[in-house]
């Protein structure tokens, strides 16, 4: 297990996310972990990188139209990155609060909407921050730091 | 214990047929929220879920979970269970509700 890459250049990897395209954002996870595992980062840093990944995506895959995931990967840390062209985010402190959801029915009867994935993604990252214009679209980001100061171990 | 073990023990149904079943399963998660799931699934658990929409794999596959069990003989479609061997993700099936089945699952985990 290592701290840092020191010896490792840096990797950028990216993932197109459709509309309702539930099973790629799934699968763009599995993907990132598997080459956080190659990389030999710890069980920790991956399990948390990879439910920041799937919440992201999901949340691009369900409430907006369609979008862009980014994953970096330097000699310190992981960025995660979502853009999508959707709807837009009116109230961001409400939307990170645990529980609230506007996910459609259709989604709520797959098992989305629990109001958890925010929460989840902030729990998950040492950085996280939402730029987004009502009507335009959405951009996340999530920093993940080998060596943490909330996360240590 | 095996997935092949637990699936004498309590009777389950195999939907995927002979994938994974030498398997080691070390707890069990019962949910059908998938943020719920995604967060709190731990590695090498069976996942008991009513949903059965093609992404409760990708979650399967994300947390490295062992199989899955469908509760009350709920259907599934033949995609799912094709996409299922193909990730070697076993679904696994019983006629008990999900409450009853988390309890001979846990009872038979718990005791070993
Ligand atoms: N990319 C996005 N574009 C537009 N709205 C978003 C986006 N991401 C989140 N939201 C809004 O924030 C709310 C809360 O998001 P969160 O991920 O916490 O819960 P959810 O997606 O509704 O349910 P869950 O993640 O538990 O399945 C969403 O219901 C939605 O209103
Ligand atoms: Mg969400």
């Amino acid at each position: 297990m290592v701290d840092s890459l020191q010896y490792t250049p840096q990797i950028t990897l990216e993932f197109p996310i459709g509309e309702k395209d539930f099973f790629m954002a799934g699968e763009s996870a599995s993907r990132v972990k598997k080459t956080l595992q190659q990389l030999g980062l710890k069980q920790d840093i991956i399990r948390r990188v990879a439910i920041i990944i799937y919440e992201a995506a999901m949340n691009v895959a369900i409430h907006a139209s369609h979008g862009l995931l980014t994953v970096h990967i330097d000699p310190e840390s992981i960025s995660i990155q979502t853009d999508d062209k959707g709807v837009g985010i009116p109230d961001i402190e409400l939307a990170m609060r645990e529980g609230y959801s506007t996910a459609p029915y259709e989604a709520q009867e797959m098992g989305f909407g629990a109001g958890m994935g925010l929460p989840n993604m902030k729990q998950c990252s040492d950085e996280l921050s939402l730029d987004t214009k009502v009507g335009k679209g959405t951009t996340l980001k999530a920093k993940v730091y080998f060596i943490s100061k909330e996360h240590p171990g | 214990m095996t997935i092949a073990q637990l699936v004498n023990a309590l009777g389950l149904e195999v939907l995927t047929g002979d994938i994974n079943m030498n398997r080691e399963i070390k707890a069990g998660y019962t949910s059908d929220l998938l943020s719920d799931a995604i967060a709190n699934i731990e590695e090498d658990s069976v996942w008991i879920t009513i949903q059965r929409h093609i992404n409760i794999l990708g979650v399967a596959k994300l947390k490295d979970a062992a199989a899955i069990i469908i509760p009350r003989n709920l259907q599934l479609e033949e995609n799912v269970i094709e996409k299922a061997r193909e990730e070697d993700i076993a679904i696994l099936r019983c006629p008990q509700s999900a409450f009853e089945i988390s309890g001979l699952l846990y009872n038979i985990l718990t005791r070993g």
